[in-house]
């Protein structure tokens, strides 16, 4: 198995090594879907320059990402390339060893209900079998780090590569049942952008679940380890913000990095729905709006987690869908982390409803993409909204996509435990429906 | 025609002699000439003060009592200044002077620039209420009082000064409005104070001066500093700001006239119709108010108000291939007196490059000359003093003429000359290049740059890039200060030292940002202006540099170049740069809102429907009839169907 992973990684490195050095890598390193405002490379590189001039990075609107980022660079930013293909390759790698232990454990819980006979005899079609199992975790790591997004990123710069490494290792030591680094890294990821934070509930659930806590908010020993979690988790989070202010001696961080994510002053397009919107915007309306967009990545947490309390790594997927569709900057490295898992629910097509539809769309608009960029920006011949229309369409194809997802699951679930062929009462042949 | 030459060696002779003993005299150490000294540390004020003509003169024999030089009033106090003259007037508690200079071009237009001075004998400072206002307009008077101003300029300008052709102004101006304060230091609340001045200044002067504010604010820490006296320099009392766009006309006018003791209804101003000066190609005026010394020992100060007008006229192109003007040409109006509250009123017209009168012709003639190194460079002008009743002669106008007898000579080329462009194409980056000319032929000099750059072009300063004859030259002072979105622009001030003979480019790229819809001007695709980059430079003396000796002078003058010569302080500006940026669609914010707020209720509505529901085996709905029938049979407690 190691073999093909790693004949992977050599192709995939040689791709992004090819890129680099091709006369593309200017080119893609300005794509606006491929870096935002936070995680341009150009921007880190400012921020550096600043650092040289005595100026801090901060006092401008030009960097805003993390002061552990810019440490982080002052020292590699010689070695950039490697540092990005490196990222990469940890991710791919992470997502693999994850994904290998968590077959295990679906496989393990599927003898466990086979042999407890609790699937209804008609549901031997849904069991997973060994062999299609057996590819999956090359798959996964085949879908981050082949697709064109990933490598796009990567060639880029975008520290969204570094961004998801951390998200990466979060989810492999989660699925290992290590409560403390899994603690650690999710604190590193909600350092970068906030928006992991959601991903608490998923850890915790799945943490719980493998130390055989009881998920009842009626017990003590859930509280107690929610409280245990927590407090390493926020533990973390304030020695890391401390060593920042440390590190740059003000607190001039927090404002542009976490203020600039969550007030949105800067409209660069992007793939996302903020640009555009508050563009627009009327004035008065604004801090209403920004407040209900905002609330659209956290709003979802808490009935996610009460439906599929029971499938904390598909609540993860979720969760990474919901937050780079609905992140106020986002850029096609976070859609890659979250396709990569596709592979995981490959057991789901037989009931997803629309795939070929919005794969289509989502081929289409990235297509799209540059063509109307370049006709509104360079040419002339267009106007803003006609890019604005295509990353419209891009966020309805990845929400479509993540809702049947969503509902492929649910299905499946539901036949598990009522059996696969379902019959009215008069015996003929039903359909099932949401009510 | 020997005899004449002879006579001007003997005049030239006594010039330099003079000059040194000026110069003798100046290195004394006197606060006012300490600025003199410190050439680096305040370089302004030394070029000012060497600007204005000094005491050269060559008088007839009638008018030896003419000896007190009308704009030398800062050097007032190293001169040895005839009895006759100081002594029998009392002491007045302000004064007023009024001049003209006149420019011809090599282009073939003509440059005039007017300047009147008030110095007013008070201090605002020592917190005295002042309410006695004389010559003084008493507008700006209350202003300076009121927002604790220890100095100000302000310049309107219309056009662009075109150095290549026309050599340097004697006052720099940016196009648009400019407008640069230093408070007092008892000022707290700088940035308040600034903003309330910049509102009063935009009524007394009708012009959009309140569209100043913390976005086009700047502090430069080098490149303005004080031309009057201070003692301070700190740069945190400074505030500098640039309108572009300004488009300056007769309602700008207005308003500066009347700041004059007499108006436009006497004296020089009288010249200032509006419909012949924005007929122009170039049009500035400004207004500068510094403090000043009283006297020699400098213990008290005087406010020094000071009125210029510029204006470049192309008379070649109307005047039907004629060479000739007059007064009455350019401004259609000839001059019949002083102002009488003038304690000098002089008509200045450069024949510098006309020794021999082979180049044009000048009529009336004067036998008044005055020599004088402006801007490194020196020039000879006729005099004409409207106080005296001769210089208008038996018609009681004057109305000097000039027409041209040939069209050749050559412009000493500027030293220094700067212009600037944006590169690149696409309205998401760009790269803007300043290019700095030194066009001396061995000396290389260090330049200040200063750029503002407002916060909607996002500049990178990373990519700097700094080159004179295709090598990297590193600037050896760069003070960035980067933008704040919607806050406070870029500015960059940098140290460069440009190479003898060479063109340094300056470039650095920049990211256009998508603004607000409320944030366009109303013809966004016009484009946004960027203000002028301002370069300010010590540039080597065109005298000094002149070391092959065509004039004869005495041997003994010319193996040093004089230290007071040996340099001068220029400010350069560029061209203001127009900045295309990318527009939403505006009329369309209503859709924008719609739309995006459906995709949101797409992905809330199908996660909702997901969440809430489950999954059910549908069974068919029973019929209308079968449910009524239904009803009946419960009602009648028989089951139903």
């Amino acid at each position: 198995m190691a073999a093909p992973l790693s004949l992977l990684l050599v192709v995939a490195v040689t791709i992004r090594a090819a890129l680099n050095r091709s006369s593309l890598a200017e080119l893609i390193a300005e794509r606006v879907e491929v870096v935002s405002p936070i995680t341009a490379w150009k921007r880190v590189i400012e921020g550096l320059a600043l650092l040289d001039l005595g100026v801090s990075p901060y006092s401008g609107d030009v960097f805003h990402e993390t002061p552990l980022i810019i440490y982080l660079f002052h020292f590699l930013v010689d070695y950039a390339e490697i540092t990005f293909m490196l990222a990469d390759v940890i991710t791919a790698v992470a997502l693999y060893v994850a994904m290998k232990d968590f077959n295990k454990q679906v496989f393990r819980k599927q003898k466990f209900s086979l042999e407890a006979e609790r699937y209804p005899a008609d549901c031997l079609e849904l069991i997973r079998s060994p062999t299609e199992m057996f590819y999956i975790p090359l798959k996964v790591a085949m879908f981050y780090l082949l697709n064109p997004f990933t490598i796009l990123s990567c060639v880029a710069k975008s520290t969204c590569g570094l961004n998801n490494a951390v998200l990466s290792l979060f989810v492999l030591t989660t699925i290992k049942g290590n409560v403390l680094l899994s603690a650690i890294f999710l604190c590193l990821a909600t350092y970068q952008s906030i928006y992991p934070l959601t991903l608490c509930a998923p850890a915790m659930l799945y943490l719980m679940q493998h130390q055989y806590v009881p998920v009842n908010p009626r017990r003590a020993a859930f509280w107690w380890f929610v409280v245990q979690y927590l407090f390493m988790y926020l533990g973390s989070l304030f020695v890391i913000v401390c060593l920042s202010f440390f590190l740059l001696g003000s607190w001039d961080f927090l404002p542009s990095v976490y203020g600039f994510i969550l007030s949105v002053p800067d409209l660069t397009p992007n793939i996302g729905l903020f640009w555009y919107f508050f563009a627009e915007m009327f004035e008065h309306f604004r801090l209403f709006f920004l407040c209900v967009f905002q609330i659209n990545v956290f709003f979802y947490t808490v009935p996610l987690c009460i439906k599929l309390k029971d499938q904390p790594v598909f609540l993860m997927f979720m969760q990474l869908a919901v937050i780079s569709i609905f992140k106020s900057y986002p850029t096609v490295g976070d859609t890659a982390l979250y396709l990569a898992f596709l592979p995981v629910w490959s057991h789901l097509h037989r009931f997803l409803r629309n795939i070929f539809l919005v794969s289509c769309v989502l081929l289409a608009c990235s297509a799209l993409f540059p063509v109307l960029w370049h006709l509104w920006i360079y040419a002339g011949s267009a106007n803003s909204n006609f890019y604005y229309a295509i990353t419209l369409l891009f966020n309805v194809a990845q929400i479509l996509l993540v809702s049947d997802y969503f509902y492929a699951f649910l299905r499946r679930e539901h036949h598990l435990t009522a059996g696969l062929y379902l019959k009215k009462k008069d015996g003929s042949e039903a359909t099932l429906v949401l009510k | 025609m020997a005899a004449p030459r002879c006579s001007r060696c003997a005049c030239l002779l006594l010039v330099f002699i003079y000059s040194l003993y000026v110069v003798v005299i100046s290195e004394e150490p006197t606060p006012g000439n300490e600025q003199h000294a410190s050439v680096v540390e305040n370089p302004q004020t030394a070029a000012e003060t060497e600007k204005q003509p000094t005491e050269e003169r060559r008088w007839e024999a009638t008018q030896v009592d003419e000896t007190v030089p009308d704009d030398a009033a800062a050097n007032k106090q190293d001169l040895p200044v005839p009895d006759s003259v100081l002594t029998s007037t009392p002491p007045l508690k302000d004064e007023f002077q009024e001049e003209l200079v006149i420019r011809p071009l090599h282009s073939g237009d003509i440059y005039a620039s007017f300047q009147f001075r008030t110095v007013w004998e008070t201090d605002f400072t020592r917190g005295s209420k002042v309410s006695h206002y004389r010559l003084f307009p008493k507008s700006l008077g209350q202003v300076i009082s009121k927002f604790s101003v220890r100095e100000l300029h302000i310049s309107f300008t219309q056009g662009y000064w075109r150095t290549m052709q026309w050599g340097q102004p004697y006052l720099p101006s940016p196009p648009g409005a400019e407008l640069w304060v230093w408070f007092q230091d008892t000022v707290t609340d700088v940035d308040a104070t600034w903003k309330e001045l910049t509102n009063v200044l935009s009524g007394i002067f009708c012009a959009s001066l309140n569209f100043i504010d913390s976005t086009n604010t700047v502090e430069p820490s080098a490149s303005f500093k004080p031309l009057g006296i201070a003692n301070g320099t700190d740069h945190r009392f400074l505030r500098y700001a640039t309108l572009p766009r300004e488009i300056v006309c007769t309602e700008n006018l207005t308003p500066w006239k009347k700041l004059l003791p007499c108006g436009s209804k006497a004296g020089l101003a009288v010249l200032l119709k509006s419909e012949k000066l924005f007929h122009s190609s170039f049009h500035s005026q400004a207004v500068h108010i510094r403090p000043v010394c009283q006297d020699e020992p400098c213990k008290t100060t005087s406010l020094e108000l000071r009125q210029t007008l510029n204006v470049v006229f192309d008379l070649h192109a109307s005047g039907q291939g004629k060479r000739e003007w007059s007064l009455f040409k350019m401004f259609s109006r000839t001059l019949t007196e002083a102002c009488p509250l003038a304690s000098s009123s002089k008509i200045y017209i450069d024949v510098t490059d006309n020794p021999e009168e082979d180049q044009f012709e000048l009529s009336p003639a004067t036998h008044l000359l005055s020599q004088a190194v402006v801007l490194g460079d020196r020039r000879t002008f006729s005099v004409y003093d409207l106080t005296q009743q001769v210089t208008f002669g038996t018609v009681r106008s004057l109305n000097v003429l000039i027409r041209w007898k040939s069209t050749e000579g050559d412009m000493l080329r500027p030293l220094l000359h700067a212009e600037r462009y944006v590169a690149g194409y696409g309205l998401q980056t760009g790269e803007i290049h300043t290019l700095m000319y030194n066009n001396h032929p061995f000396r290389s000099f260090p330049v200040l740059l200063l750029d503002s750059v407002p916060w909607y072009l996002r500049l990178y300063v990373h990519t700097l890039t700094v080159t004179s004859k295709g090598k990297d030259n590193k600037p050896s002072y760069i003070h960035y200060q980067p933008s704040k979105d919607r806050m406070r622009p870029h500015l960059l001030e940098m140290l460069v030292q440009l190479p003898p003979h060479s063109v340094t480019e300056v470039t650095m790229q920049f990211e256009r940002a998508l603004l607000k819809w409320t944030e366009y001007t109303p013809d966004p695709n016009h484009g946004f202006y960027v203000g002028s980059s301002v370069v300010s430079a010590l540039v080597p003396s065109t005298v000094a540099m002149n070391t092959n000796i065509t004039k004869e002078q005495p041997l003994f003058s010319t193996f040093f170049p004089t230290k007071e010569e040996s340099s001068y302080f220029i400010r350069v500006y560029t061209e203001p740069l127009l900045v295309n940026l990318p527009t939403p669609d505006f009329s369309m914010p209503y859709n924008v809102i719609c739309l995006t707020c459906t995709v949101v209720a797409v992905g809330y509505g199908s996660l909702y429907n997901l969440l809430t529901r489950s999954f059910q085996v549908e069974e068919p709905n029973p019929g209308l009839a079968k449910r009524i029938a239904n009803v009946i049979r419960r009602m009648r407690g028989v089951p139903p169907l």
